[in-house]
């Protein structure tokens, strides 16, 4: 039972991850891009990690490693991709054309 | 059962690592690049984690760690340097 738990949780992590690195590369512009990583990349992670806590407190006692990282995780990726998203704000090139301004055509006199 | 699911997932993530590494490779902007590396970085936490549930160790859970110490540190650096020109003010 519990290799079923976690063979499941494994697998669904791994395909967390692997969903959010194809948005990565496959994502038009920038700002679409920052979804996939940020969301499901770190639902992998955390499914990941879930799998590893579930295996490790079969034996005696529970293992707490995982929660240290899960928290750390959870806590900086937010923080880390705001950042990101603040800095291509500033550069030029983080647009694709069509995606410049919304459809707005007044918008980027505007600015 | 595991042992299955452990190489299923390692051929996951391994194909994740490969998209970051084309996005890290290609990617127009420069916060494209620093985005892929830090999703390199997350990615490369799972896979220790994977290693060591696969190999019954909790040792890779300190490797583990350091790497999203390093990699929240590495990035927020990065943006410091593109949006200011300088880390340390």
């Amino acid at each position: 039972m519990v290799e079923i738990i976690v063979s499941f949780f494994l697998l669904a992590g791994a395909g967390f991850a692997l969903i959010g690195s194809i948005g990565l590369a496959r994502m038009p512009d920038f700002f679409t891009r920052l979804h996939g990583p940020t969301k499901a990349t770190t639902l992998g992670v955390g499914g990941m990690l879930i799998a590893s806590a579930t295996h490790f407190s079969t034996g005696p006692g529970t293992s707490l490693h995982e929660v240290l990282v899960t928290m750390f995780l959870f806590m900086t990726a937010p923080v880390s991709a705001h950042l990101v998203s603040k800095a291509a704000m500033h550069l030029d090139g983080s647009f694709t054309e069509e995606r410049r301004g919304g459809g707005d055509s007044t918008r980027e006199d505007a600015d | 059962m595991i042992d299955t699911a452990s190489r299923i997932a390692l051929v996951m993530m391994a194909i994740a690592l490969l998209l970051n590494l084309w996005r890290l490779l290609r990617g127009p902007a420069t916060a494209d690049r620093i985005f892929a590396l830090d999703t390199m970085y997350v990615n490369t936490l799972a896979l220790l984690v994977l290693l060591g549930v696969w190999r019954g160790s909790p040792l890779y859970f300190e490797a583990g760690l350091v790497i999203a110490m390093l990699g929240f540190v590495g990035t927020v650096a990065l943006c410091k340097f593109l949006l200011r020109g300088r880390i340390v003010e």
